[in-house]
């Protein structure tokens, strides 16, 4: 199901195994409540990112990090989008996008440029290319900062829980051969 | 000093744009009437007047791109974008079709006109039609010139020149090419797109990924081989005499080493492509040849193996202007 | 309806381009010859000894004979060539590249096929200049065709109707590039394939035709089926393109199914006899894919 895919997962940046063990045994649906928080606080601070989506919103977008024992659906519907956590992608998806969980979040921040990935063979995806696109830019145009949208959530606690996932994020994001590298 | 002309397809992509250190910055309505018009890009009304007031108290200046053709019985479509991009303030619009020239021409006649790539200006006499017939005060020229050649046509015409220095290239003349309407029925010049990605598939088979564009195979990668957009003309095909690139390979437009040479052919400004990519893109583009730039005035040499990661192929080439192919 | 013979696109050897016109003037019932290299300037040479007597010969037989001005106009000599075209009183320029524009206002001239005429107030800024005969963009669907027209009630609207569809030129010769050539050392290698080279995808299927600098379709534009709707659409004149078939038989299919004497039917088999192997297709005119065919049934 990975047809864009680089020869060798060992050459992205991947998050190490012993996480991804250590993720795997626990039950899904806390996460999947969090995320929906997080979700939720996207879509209420950045009403344009669903506008973007245009004739694509409704799809379903299956989310698979290659460095975690989890994937994650996003339905992109208005008024909320909606999220679920699975342990494999189901069939009937309009999208499948998969990458290291680095590359992802990069993605997400619009740190990296999506086709230039594609161009080094570091995502891969399948399916609606055209719904990919729309996602990718509403993405981009939205300027996420997940730190904080994470933080947001935590009430009299916010900026402490965003400075703590910002150092996460960033040492994470360190790990990545940035196009603005000098490789 | 020149100018360095920066793409942006969506308000943030902008805002980077602007930050990064363009002197200009250009984009277009989403709809049908620009040559990028890809799902969720492009600006809507006010976006654009907002992007229009963000640069301008920068002293940055929007070009307003309405580059495609206009369809035959919805000319207004056009026509109304042109007045919208002049009523929001926009500092230039870039022009393909000769009717839409006329209109804008006659109906805004103080408006600044550009002459897009798509209109195929590529010599002196051609660009001296569109400089005498509509007052247009700068053409963007084709990809299909050496830089002996450019230095040529500045010498001769009465406009400003705009040339791209990287990004996607076009390997047939822009504007004259119905390869991806034959393949998809949506073009360049009338739908604004290339290579739909409506129509683009990846497949996995047993010779590796398949990329396909409606109904025809593309390419054909093997795992770890470094890829590129799925247009027709960088594609791989065969004829009697083999397979491979027939036209061109999966490589990026990286004219860093030209900078001196274009400056001293009398170019104006500098063009960047990818309206279609993201900011990290933007950001790191624009900020590389505004680096060359200053290096430029000093005389030192930029570092030219910094933008590869953004390309196709993960290659770059230097295109026509330097026709090595001759 | 009227009929037209485009400009050879291919590289012929100089005798077969000049016989294939000398039996045109002889035996076709053609209306109008679009004369002149506009691919390759480089070419042009070869056919200059016969152009006086086929021009002359095609006159004789009462053809309007047009002179078809270069795709892709970049270096001097080019411009040179292109301006003294412009010049020309004795035969009405088709002009395929801005270029010569400047020149021929105010003047009766032809738009070609490479001139980006896509809607209606395009045609009539051209036809106020001077253009008498608009040949449109092969790409162009049947509805823009029909507001065009419609625009220019006193122009000539022709429309692409036979033979590969021209779908991009470059500044770049591919059959150079294929042969591992330069292009100013090319040995004129493009004359191997009078009916150009097949360029197939990687899994096997006829797509494209190269033509040197200019790729056309590997599908063949037949509009015999669309006959009804062009004439309702205002369009006064088809345009055939020369393949390296019987174009005097070609340009007679047409004419028999324009006038009624044979059915889109019976013409796609008569075509299909003379021009063997060739696939049909007429996606653009429906505003599909250039190479999907609709229409009354292909013989196979």
């Amino acid at each position: 199901m990975l047809p864009f895919f680089a020869s060798s997962p060992e050459s992205l940046p991947l998050i190490p195994a012993f996480l991804g063990n250590l993720i795997r045994p626990l039950p899904l649906l806390p996460l999947e409540f969090a995320l929906a928080g997080v979700l939720d606080h996207i879509g209420k601070n950045h009403p344009h990112l669903l506008d973007r989506l245009g004739q694509h919103r409704g799809k379903r977008f299956g989310i698979a990090p290659i460095d975690l024992p989890i994937v994650f659906i996003v339905e992109a519907a208005a008024p909320r989008p909606r999220l679920t956590v699975m342990r494999e992608l189901p069939d009937g998806l309009d999208v499948r996008i998969s990458s290291s969980l680095a590359n992802l979040l990069a993605l997400l921040e619009g740190r990296l440029d999506g086709d230039a990935l594609l161009f080094s063979r570091q995502l891969a995806i399948e399916g609606d290319v055209e719904a990919l696109l729309a996602l990718r830019n509403a993405i981009d145009d939205a300027r996420l900062d997940l730190a904080f949208e994470i933080g947001s959530l935590f009430g009299p606690f916010a900026e402490l829980v965003e400075r703590l996932f910002g150092k996460a994020r960033d040492v994470a994001l360190r790990s990545i051969s940035s196009p603005r590298g000098s490789e | 000093m020149i100018e360095l002309i920066c793409p942006a397809g969506t308000p943030a992509a902008l805002r980077t744009a602007v930050e990064a250190g363009a002197d200009a910055v250009y984009c277009g309505f989403n709809d049908e009437t620009n040559a990028r018009n890809f799902p969720g890009l492009n600006f809507s009304r006010d976006e654009l007047g907002e992007a229009i007031a963000f640069a301008h108290v920068r002293g940055v200046k929007i070009l307003v791109a309405i580059n495609t053709f206009p369809r035959a019985s919805a000319v207004d479509l056009w026509r109304r974008a042109v007045d919208d991009a002049v009523q929001a303030g926009a500092d230039a619009l870039i022009l393909a079709d000769i009717g839409l020239m006329d209109y804008a021409a006659r109906r805004h006649p103080d408006q600044r006109l550009h002459v897009s790539v798509q209109a195929a200006a590529a010599n002196p006499d051609a660009i001296s039609f569109y400089v005498g017939t509509f007052g247009v005060r700068r053409v963007v020229l084709p990809r299909v010139l050496s830089v002996a050649e450019i230095a040529e046509i500045t010498r001769e015409i009465d406009c400003e020149t705009e040339v791209f220095v990287f990004g996607g290239l076009c390997v047939m003349a822009e504007g004259r090419c119905s390869l991806s309407s034959y393949a998809t029925g949506k073009s360049p010049n009338m739908q604004g797109v290339c290579s739909p990605a409506s129509h683009v598939a990846y497949e996995q088979t047993a010779a590796g990924t398949t990329s396909r564009l409606g109904r025809f195979t593309i390419n054909r990668f093997e795992a770890g081989e470094a890829a590129g957009y799925p247009t027709l003309c960088k594609g791989r095909f065969s004829t009697e005499y083999g397979a491979g690139y027939i036209f061109e390979d999966p490589v990026s437009l990286d004219a860093t080493t030209l900078l001196a040479g274009l400056r001293d052919a009398g170019v104006t400004a500098l063009k960047i492509e990818g309206r279609q990519r993201g900011r990290a893109y933007v950001e790191g583009v624009v900020r590389h040849f505004r680096d060359a730039l200053k290096v430029l005035e000093i005389g030192g040499e930029a570092d030219v193996a910094r933008l590869r990661p953004f390309t196709e192929g993960q290659a770059t080439t230097v295109g026509a202007y330097r026709k090595t192919w001759r | 309806m009227q009929f037209s013979l485009g400009p050879i696109l291919y590289n012929w050897a100089p005798e077969q381009w000049r016989d294939f016109y000398f039996r045109i003037a002889d035996e076709s019932s053609v209306d109008t010859v679009v004369i002149g290299e506009i691919v390759c300037s480089k070419r042009a040479p070869f056919f200059a000894p016969h152009l006086a007597a086929v021009l002359e010969r095609l006159q004789a037989a009462g053809k309007q004979v047009l002179l078809g001005s270069l795709i892709l106009v970049s270096q001097r000599r080019e411009r040179r060539q292109t301006e003294e075209l412009a010049q020309t009183s004795d035969f009405l320029v088709e002009v395929n590249d801005i270029t010569c524009l400047k020149s021929l206002a105010g003047r009766a001239h032809a738009i070609g096929p490479f001139i980006n005429v896509y809607n209606e107030a395009t045609g009539v800024f051209h036809a106020e200049r001077g253009a008498r005969r608009l040949c449109l963009p092969p790409e162009l669907p049947l509805s823009s065709i029909a507001a065009i027209a419609a625009a220019l009630p006193h122009a000539m609207v022709e429309v692409f109707a036979f033979g590969r569809v021209p779908l991009a030129i470059s500044a770049r010769c591919y059959h150079a590039r294929i042969h591992k050539l330069h292009k100013d050392n090319c040995r004129f290698i493009c004359d191997k394939n009078p009916d150009g080279l097949v360029l197939n995808t990687l899994a096997n299927e006829e797509f494209l035709t190269i033509n040197g600098v200019q790729t056309l379709s590997h599908s063949v534009a037949n509009l015999l089926g669309d006959i009804d709707a062009l004439k309702l659409a205002g369009v006064g004149s088809l345009r055939l393109s020369p393949q390296d078939c019987d174009m005097v038989g070609v340009v007679e299919v047409f004419r028999d199914v324009v006038e009624g004497r044979e059915d889109a039917n019976g013409g796609n088999l008569r075509l299909s006899r003379i021009y063997p192997h060739a696939a049909f297709s007429n996606g653009f005119l429906h505003g599909k894919a250039g190479f999907s065919y609709m229409g009354p049934l292909v013989p196979t």
